[in-house]
């Protein structure tokens, strides 16, 4: 019988069934930060419990972190309760014996980035993390979902969850992107074509010329966002791409060990023939820079484009969310996106900002001053050796000529759970993956946007298209 | 957890799709270390109209008239009535705290998220899934002069109103098992432990190079 790729990493994980008929699926990685594990760990407390494999576990504070001043360490966090919560992930660790990449180690960063840059992330495995944006690690063939805590708790106790097998969905994405138009484009793109709840039961997987000339940067930018369609992990099936990116990594094997491993994971393919719930296809040869207007990431124009009428949605309940959007984000209909004036610029977050993410911006900026009508722009790099990487290119130093300022690793303005973000009413281009209301401050309005835009727009101080800068 | 078996009480509409967690409850609520404490900021920024923030006392907040929430006819909901891919977004469990610590048993919509669906499950509040026809119906029940009361009967799977004929729902015999008797999670996993350790063994030997690094 002929599988799909999900089926195949799903078949070699099952442990059985439990007496309610659900699956119960070994979990081979663990990724935890602060925000959704302490309520889990005190779970074990109360219950006498302990964390089932150690090893399985890696944790690290992404979320709550400051991207200033972090020299002082966790006393210098000034805000009292997130400071509290960085402590009790240490704690937590320290008590349990869990890996952990502490706020002070140069190896700290973003929870979907250090994975995958430490090895830890390998293809056929599965990956969970209290996070929605485990999909990230999609990109290597490997089965990654975000959990809630108490899920979280169940991982930690019996390196396991409890699921029912998804349904497979895949997206094609033929042709080749032209200059300007990237991995960011294309999620955006198809989370226009899919909407948000179009993926919701299934797991996507990418295929088609367009994803396989990803690095694995730009596939994990796509998976990233595959929760944004409503699903819960994405795939992209592993090539020689994957391969040698894993190569050397601290976290993969090596030597013997690593020939038997790549073996196996060239067999991580859909077999020909293999049969998909659901299929949709996007061509790269046609994408133009995406941009949201909206406040779900499913409201999405091309750059070039208007902000749309709301009737262009035949679905009244549809008509009705983009009526509620244009008054929160303050739009009229039939504006050009491209005159949409911004006060605030962040690249950064688990989507967009890894090193080929920050050597893209750079190119694009590099000479060039961002607009003075800006009251901010932030480049947050992914991960502490992200940011070590990009210093020894020098790309700190064209950032900052160009007026961007340049950051500590975190989460920062993506969920502005730290001090980076949109005050009321202000308008951002942002690289990172959610514009719903308030995410990124309160009454804050976003723009969902690739590197690439994000730079051309803060050159601009209003969202610009960046083949403009080419 | 707490177990569900049937359950009465009024019902709040909120007439949006694609309610995300992140206004379920927002972020600034979420650097709290415990279960608790969520409810109150619970649609924080539509509840409200100054900006929430931890600690900030609730009797001095400016409330927002406007949303059904605040609506005199829904004071003391239990029940809550959406409409699509309700819970999208972040898979923060604490959106669920929020809702049943607010007071919220069921919520009732014709699609969930996954994530959220399933939190739901591990903290004793039922999701059901309707279909968009019998959704308009009960919106337009819903939204007249008083409050609907409805009850909730997960035994027999069906909702009933005074002025209608029962609504029958759907739902998975293992999951609404586990609401009945309230059961552990984690121990109704851990009855299968030498499955899991004999699995473990075989994973080990067919893949070595995942527990390679357990060790170090």
């Amino acid at each position: 019988m002929t599988k799909t790729l999900y089926d195949k990493i799903w078949d070699a994980h099952v442990v059985g069934q439990r007496s309610d008929g659900a699956t119960i699926l070994y979990i081979d990685h663990h990724l935890l930060h602060e925000v959704t594990s302490p309520q889990a760990f005190e779970g074990l407390r109360l219950t006498g419990r302990s964390p089932w494999r150690l090893g399985a576990n890696l944790a690290t504070p992404d979320h709550n972190v400051p991207t200033q001043n972090r020299a002082a360490g966790v006393e210098g966090i000034e805000d009292p309760i997130a400071r509290e919560q960085i402590i009790t992930l240490d704690r937590n660790c320290n008590d349990f014996g869990i890996r952990q990449f502490d706020m002070t180690d140069p190896r700290q960063g973003i929870v979907h980035v250090i994975g995958p840059e430490q090895g830890a992330t390998l293809p056929g495995t599965t990956i969970v993390c209290g996070d929605s944006h485990t999909s990230t690690h999609g990109a290597f063939g490997a089965l990654a979902q975000g959990i809630g805590t108490s899920e979280v708790e169940h991982v930690l106790a019996t390196q396991c969850l409890v699921q029912t097998r998804s349904q497979n969905l895949r997206v094609e994405v033929t042709g080749r992107l032209q200059q300007g138009v990237y991995a960011k484009d294309i999620v955006l793109a198809i989370i226009r074509l899919l909407g948000t709840a179009g993926a919701t039961g299934h797991t996507i997987e990418y295929t088609g010329s367009a994803i396989r000339s990803l690095s694995m940067e730009g596939r994990m930018t796509v998976c990233n966002m595959s929760i944004e369609a409503g699903a819960r992990a994405g795939l992209v099936a592993v090539d020689d791409v994957t391969l040698s990116y894993l190569e050397g990594r601290p976290f993969a094997p090596e030597g013997e060990l690593l020939e038997r491993a790549e073996r196996y994971w060239r067999g991580l393919v859909s077999d020909p023939g293999a049969e998909f719930d659901l299929s949709f296809e996007l061509d790269a040869d046609e994408l133009k820079p995406q941009v949201s207007w909206g406040t779900n990431p499913e409201l999405v124009v091309d750059i070039d484009g208007v902000v749309p009428e709301p009737d262009i949605f035949d679905d009244p309940e549809k008509e009705e969310m983009a009526v509620r959007a244009l008054k929160y984000m303050g739009l009229e209909p039939g504006a050009p996106m491209t005159e949409l004036r911004l006060d605030r610029v962040f690249i950064g977050s688990c989507t967009n900002s890894r090193i080929e993410d920050l050597r893209i911006a750079a190119d694009l900026v590099r000479g060039r001053k961002i607009s003075s009508a800006l009251k901010s722009a932030i480049v947050v790099p992914g991960s502490g050796l992200v940011k070590a990487e990009a210093e020894q290119e020098g790309l700190d130093q064209i950032f900052s000529d160009a007026g961007f300022e340049w950051r500590d690793p975190g989460c920062s303005m993506c969920l502005a759970m730290n001090a980076d973000r949109l005050y009321p009413e202000e308008r951002a281009a942002s690289t990172s993956n959610r514009n719903f209301e308030g995410r990124q401050g309160y009454l804050g309005r976003t723009h969902l946007v690739s590197p690439a835009t994000a730079v051309a727009s803060a050159i601009a101080g209003r969202l610009a298209d960046p083949r403009e800068f080419m | 957890m707490e177990s569900f078996s049937v359950h009465r009480g009024t019902l709040v509409p909120l007439d949006r799709a694609n309610v995300d967690t992140d206004q379920i409850i927002p972020k600034q609520f979420l650097k709290s270390i415990k279960r608790t404490g969520f409810g109150e900021n619970l649609f924080d920024a539509w509840r409200f109209i100054d900006e929430g923030e931890i600690g900030k006392n609730p009797n001095e907040r400016k409330i927002n008239r406007e949303f059904i929430f605040n609506d005199p006819r829904y004071q003391g909901v239990s029940i809550l009535l959406g409409r699509r891919n309700f819970g999208c977004g972040s898979s923060r469990e604490h959106a669920v705290w929020a809702l049943f610590e607010f007071g919220i048993r069921c919520v009732i919509a014709p699609s969930f998220a996954d994530i959220f669906y399933n939190n739901c499950f591990k903290n004793g509040l039922l999701p059901i899934v309707l279909k968009e026809e019998i959704i308009e119906y009960l919106f337009g029940l819903a939204t007249g002069p008083q409050a609907l009361e409805v009850e909730v009967n997960l035994e027999t799977q069906r909702l009933s109103v005074e002025t209608a004929d029962d609504i029958p729902f759907e739902i998975e015999p293992g999951r609404k098992e586990a609401l009945i008797l309230g059961l552990d999670d984690i121990g109704m996993t851990f009855m299968h432990s030498d499955e899991i350790r004999e699995f473990e063994v075989r994973h080990r030997e067919s893949m070595p190079w995942i527990f390679s690094h357990d060790q170090t």
